[in-house]
């Protein structure tokens, strides 16, 4: 019995075709998970681990290791606001401090509404907008204390649920097409290729 | 001061606010350099590539064309290409994923093509989730459109792309930590020998590491010959390059200037670049090539910016990410949220990188919070020179990959340049920018 909706785990099996052994598609599949949980569940660890013929340790083990994956619950909207360098001269830590207030829950944690997580995120490389703020890892780009109240107001109103979809990076990434050919046939492909190469070779250095 | 009279080469596209669709990129000579590509023998299109003399724009600054020419010999079985972008204050690839998908992935078939390698991976950073929905849909569009899969446009050549999310680590730019993400592990760098990625990469096979800004740059070379991009710029940096300036500027940015004909100070100044400093101040310092490159102070502003005039002034291009201190800054603020970062960043396998950082970020936040003793001074020096020992630049490499040594360059830049700073620090008990 998958724990995985239907539409997931079809996603989940194209994305194993992908790639030569199913452990490659750890994150991307880690990323669905957590797109129909919210954060990493025990089930959604376990059919992740099922997928990739590997264990609920070695995935949770995996999954620890990267900043974007929840191990518990979070907030309906993940808001990272930078501190790093350029946003830190920029008023990084101060629009922090402001947001934790706006938002009513201490950095890291998660409102008593269950609506918004904070965190103090790495460089998010959108310095030319600092300091700079995503939620669900989309850029709202709000450098002020009043930009960013406003975008929360809207969030609360789900105002722009379009342009901040709920967890999953790879909600709207879909691949569409793909190499039809068999492994074989390309190998086949790539050694004519290098014989021709070998064949002509002698003749260019002449 | 230098005038913009240099051809835009991966920007040119970014005036059309839909520069991200393939009917913008169809129009403006999309697949062009690909079609000429695929006319020419591969090896012709490494060797124009080699001519270009175009360094590698990650951070390392390696020479493509002879990153790929030295493997000529024995075939290659993957190209990956690195989008992991997350040097602070490096936004750079950013731009190009978000903006300019297709010229990516142009300038990945044209490489695959010269390597002739079928299986490629582009693993963009899982923090830019609307850069990985372009890149994925700049992909589709070129299966439809005929650039990939089996046979493209006619030539007995296929290619399959994929494209991988990462999820926010920056070790992950690290290429054979991006190889352990690729293969479903944690980011844990290889040690070299023997695992060179050319060597054994991406399941132990041979596997070509690329970076986003240099991929891109393939089209434009392609289609002016290399000659001509090695016409522009100076000595061993040819061709325009992308730099992020970023901090106390008027107007902070990704610019496209040909290497070497500016200098720092154009870059900061010049009213169509950085536009000058905020509220006019005097520049302090200046982060020439992203946090892992040591400092440069107000004296060096006049430097061509290129790759070996930086290297022979102690320091690097890195990443191409150039962050700007004036008066007002605190350098050690600065210099402890850097330590923090790699503190933070660290993935744990060598000593002197887990350890250090740690130890250097505790160190760093007590003198700038009030609880610094003079000792503290040099105990930084100390552990920078434990974990890059002499202090040199390039540094002495003590653990597996280069952000362990990466650790003092910001931390020991701000005590040699600004020891004032930290004794004030300390006799005050706080931070006097505060």
């Amino acid at each position: 019995m998958s724990h995985f909706r239907i539409d997931i785990r079809q996603r989940a099996e194209e994305v194993l075709a992908l790639y030569p052994r199913p452990r490659s598609a750890m994150l991307p599949l880690l990323h669905l998970a957590q797109e129909q949980d919210g954060y990493l569940s025990d089930e959604g660890i376990a059919e992740v681990a099922e997928l990739t013929a590997t264990t609920p340790a070695d995935v949770r083990g995996t999954a620890l290791f990267y900043d974007m994956f929840h191990l518990e619950p979070v907030g309906r909207y993940v808001v990272s606001v930078c501190t790093n360098i350029a946003c830190l001269i920029a008023g990084g830590d101060e629009l922090l401090e402001h947001a934790s207030e706006t938002l009513g829950c201490p950095v890291g944690s998660t409102s008593s509404d269950g609506l918004f997580t904070l965190e103090e995120a790495e460089c998010l490389a959108d310095c030319d907008f600092a300091p700079c703020v995503q939620v669900n890892h989309r850029y709202v780009r709000t450098t002020t204390s009043d930009a960013f109240d406003a975008v929360v107001a809207s969030l609360r109103a789900g105002k722009i649920d379009h342009d901040v979809p709920y967890h999953g990076t790879l909600i709207r990434v879909r691949r569409a097409g793909g190499l039809h050919a068999t492994r074989s046939d390309v190998a086949a492909e790539r050694a004519a290729a290098l014989a021709a190469r070998e064949e002509r070779t002698p003749k260019e250095t002449t | 001061m230098a005038t913009l009279s240099a051809p835009r080469i991966v920007l040119s596209r970014l005036d059309h606010a839909d520069s991200h669709t393939l009917s913008r990129f169809l129009a403006t000579g999309g697949y062009e350099g690909l079609r000429k590509a695929l006319t020419m023998f591969p090896e012709a299109v490494a060797s124009e590539v080699d001519q270009a003399s175009l360094l590698g724009r990650g951070g390392a600054g390696f020479p493509a064309g002879r990153k790929w020419s030295m493997l000529r010999k024995a075939p290659i079985s993957y190209l990956v290409v690195n989008g992991d972008e997350s040097e602070p204050a490096t936004f750079k690839d950013h731009l190009l994923v978000e903006r300019d998908p297709h010229q990516l992935v142009e300038g990945v078939i044209i490489a695959a093509y010269a390597l002739q390698v079928s299986a490629v991976y582009i693993f963009v950073r899982g923090e830019f989730a609307l850069g990985l929905e372009r890149v994925q849909q700049a992909v589709n569009d070129a299966y439809e459109h005929g650039a990939l899969g089996k046979k493209i446009f006619g030539s007995e050549f296929s290619i399959d792309i994929v494209v991988h999310p990462g999820a926010g680590a920056y070790i992950c730019g690290e290429e054979t930590a991006l190889i352990e993400a690729l293969e479903g592990k944690r980011g844990f760098p290889r040690i070299k020998p023997p695992f060179f990625p050319a060597v054994a990469g991406l399941y132990g096979e041979p596997t070509i590491v690329n970076n986003v800004e240099t991929m891109s740059n393939l089209p434009w070379i392609i289609n002016h010959g290399g000659a001509a991009f090695a016409a522009l710029g100076g000595g061993r940096s040819t061709g325009t390059r992308l730099f992020a300036l970023a901090g106390r500027v008027n107007n902070p940015g990704v610019f496209e200037i040909e290497m070497v004909k500016y200098t720092f100070r154009d870059l900061i100044y010049d009213p169509q670049l950085g536009g000058g400093v905020i509220d006019d101040k005097k520049v302090k310092a200046i982060i020439p090539g992203g946090v892992s490159a040591p400092w440069f102070g107000p004296d060096l502003l006049d430097l061509p910016i290129g790759q070996d005039e930086v290297a022979e002034k102690g320091s690097m291009l890195g990443s191409g990410s150039i962050v700007v201190f004036d008066e007002t800054s605190c350098v050690v603020r600065a210099a402890w949220r850097i330590a923090k970062f790699f503190a933070r960043e660290s993935c744990g396998q060598c000593t002197p990188c887990r350890e250090g950082s740690g130890w250097i970020e505790r160190a760093m936040y007590r003198i700038e919070h009030g609880g610094g003793r003079m000792e503290d001074i040099d105990l930084l020096v100390d552990l920078c020179d434990n974990i890059a020992p002499g202090l040199t630049w390039p540094p002495q490499q003590t653990t597996i990959c280069v952000l362990g040594p990466s650790i003092p360059s910001s931390v020991h830049s701000a005590i040699k340049m600004f020891r004032d700073d930290f004794v004030e620090h300390v006799t005050t008990g706080g931070c006097p920018y505060d």
